[in-house]
């Protein structure tokens, strides 16, 4: 199978605390993979040695096709990335903001005025187009993100709690984003709360304590651990955690 | 499209849409030079003078005649010599000559405001001893070149030293910990964009800024304090122009270390300035501080932009007079330029 995400034996450790344990796992192309679990659960350190932004202690592993110890700079070329904090410029209007990141990104001014007009057109947005992006609401906001992430066609994108205050029926719009992406290929790698979300994701992991404890689609696992919901299937294996936040 | 036109693009389009900041920072140097240049000045401009005279004798006549017709004293008048201490006390007048029945001249200054009455004595003096005799003596010679003791010619260029890092340091140092406060620093990290260009785009528009704000400062100083540029103007620009890069770098340096706005504004206009102010030469002449703060003294860019910008300025030299400050303000900015690009690289971890 094509793995776009491999990874084996990953560690991070900061001093004594080790916040990443040794985890194993591969992600496929054009895959939804739910990455779960508590806060402090070692998520986000996972997360960042995946995008290049810190170096594994130890393990080793490959994004895009570049390896996580020496090619951080390469893996920042090919991934898209959006953060649970909002991180659009408010002060620069909507398609202002998508040429910055198409810059940034190295595509041409062509390139960046037809991809531009493609994604706000998909979101039906282009009335919007030169609108001061702080005087949108977050939801819309939000969805916006996302685009921007995906403004210079990545292979695979990194979703930080993406939906994280948002209203439910804007959690819905944004997923069905999400969903056609990764029906044009895309790979989503996403970290999430909120259960209903997981299971919209084809496999899930949940991390306990800095190591993944279960790794599947969210069917098996609720089968698994014979619940009904994977909301409960996540209390089940969270509340074995010895670390708190 | 190029990675760094999109980011000084981005960074323009920030100053841009705050046009009140942008006001802010274009007026200040306006404000703080007026400032410095008028109200805090040491320099004669109306001195309120009474006079006690016990004869009137032809020199009596001729020096209060001289005392009356001089544009840069009042006259009060004549007054008894028992009124002297209470005409001072008033304020009615701030100094009073007493001519003594043996042809002595006396000057009695209200000294409240020291420097600005050891001025007046100096002027009073050189008035009253202008034609007294052809012996021409020092003091006469000295204020021939500055009759007025121009303050300006003192604090204009130390004040430039001061609204430049001061200005400069302010606009740059919020620029990165405002990323970090809104989220977009981590998508910055994120993405394959290098710290260098980062460092480098958010200083462009700000020199822009700066030059404007030179240019303001220079014709201020020119037209309306007449303080002319004594030396080349080409040397001078370029010599402004590296210690405004110097003080940008400070502040971004200051922004990647600062963990919120509030925190680099604070260093920047509290821990900076007050320092800046006191061992920079400007006030206190660098050769009259105590040895420790004299050390202190070489690692403030503004001490080393003092004192190139008077060899300038006022006394007109050249490139080879100032070679060696030009070498240090560049050595200072280049470390401070390599110090963010680590210190924004080390954010990764």
């Amino acid at each position: 199978m094509d793995n776009i995400i491999t990874v084996s034996n990953l560690t991070k450790q900061f001093g004594s605390f080790t916040a990443v344990d040794h985890i194993t796992f591969a992600v496929s192309r054009g895959e939804i993979f739910g990455f779960l679990g508590a806060n402090g659960a070692g998520k986000t350190t996972a997360m960042r040695m995946l995008c290049g932004l810190s170096k594994p202690t130890s393990g080793s592993g490959s994004v895009a096709g570049y390896d996580l110890r020496t090619q951080g700079e390469q893996i920042k070329r090919h991934i898209g990335y959006m953060s649970q904090r909002f991180s659009l410029y408010e002060d620069l209007t909507v398609a202002e903001n998508m040429e910055l990141y198409g810059g940034i990104y190295g595509l041409s001014r062509r390139e960046v005025s037809d991809r531009v007009d493609q994604l706000l057109t998909a979101l039906q947005f282009a009335d919007h187009r030169d609108d001061l992006v702080g005087s949108l609401p977050l939801g819309w906001k939000q969805k916006l993100a996302f685009m921007v992430a995906t403004v210079h066609r990545p292979e695979l994108v990194f979703l930080d709690e993406p939906t994280g205050g948002v209203d439910p029926i804007t959690r819905r719009q944004f997923w069905d984003l999400i969903r056609a992406a990764a029906a044009q290929g895309t790979t989503i790698f996403v970290t999430t709360h909120y259960m209903d979300e997981a299971e919209y994701c084809h496999r899930i992991s949940i991390m306990v304590d800095g190591q993944i404890r279960a790794l599947d689609t969210p069917a098996v696992l609720r089968a698994r651990y014979g619940a009904d919901t994977m909301e409960q299937v996540f209390y089940r294996l969270a509340r074995e955690a010895k670390r708190g936040d | 499209m190029n990675v760094f036109a999109s980011f000084v693009r981005k960074e323009c389009i920030h100053i841009l849409r705050d046009p009140r900041t942008m006001l802010i920072v274009l007026l200040m140097p306006v404000v703080l030079m007026m400032l410095f240049g008028f109200a805090i000045s040491t320099e004669i401009k109306n001195i309120n003078v009474a006079a006690v005279a016990s004869r009137y004798t032809t020199d009596v006549r001729r020096d209060l005649t001289a005392l009356e017709h001089n544009p840069y004293v009042t006259f009060k008048g004549m007054i008894r010599e028992g009124e002297v201490d209470a005409a001072l006390r008033s304020g009615r007048c701030s100094a009073v000559v007493l001519f003594g029945r043996d042809g002595k001249r006396h000057i009695v200054l209200d000294a409240s405001n020291s420097s600005l009455s050891a001025s007046a004595a100096i002027y009073l003096r050189s008035i009253l001893t202008a034609d007294a005799s052809a012996s021409a003596l020092p003091v006469t010679t000295y204020m021939r070149h500055n009759p007025q003791l121009k303050s300006a010619y003192n604090f204009v260029p130390g004040v430039m030293g001061l609204i430049f890092i001061l200005i400069c340091a302010l606009m740059t140092c919020v620029s990165v910990v405002r990323e970090k406060e809104s989220g977009t620093m981590e998508v910055l990290l994120v993405s394959p964009v290098r710290p260098v260009y980062v460092v480098l785009a958010k200083m462009i528009p700000y020199l822009v800024l700066s030059l404007f704000n030179l240019a303001t400062i220079l014709l201020l100083s020119h037209y309306v304090l007449e303080m002319p540029v004594a030396g080349n103007l080409s040397v001078l620009l370029i010599l402004c122009t590296l210690y405004i890069v110097l003080s940008l770098f400070l502040g971004l340096f200051v922004s990647t270390l600062a963990q919120s706005q509030m925190v680099a504004l604070l260093i920047c206009a509290m821990v900076m300035l007050v320092p800046m102010m006191m061992l920079s030469g400007m006030m206190f002449p660098v050769e009259n501080l105590p040895p420790v703060l004299k050390q202190l003294t070489f690692i403030v860019p503004a001490r080393w932009f003092n004192d190139a910008i008077r060899k300038v300025m006022v006394e007109g030299l050249g490139f080879a007079a100032i070679w060696k400050e030009l070498s240090i303000l560049f050595a200072m900015a280049l470390a401070l330029f390599v110090a963010s690009i680590k210190k924004f690289k080390d954010r990764l971890e």
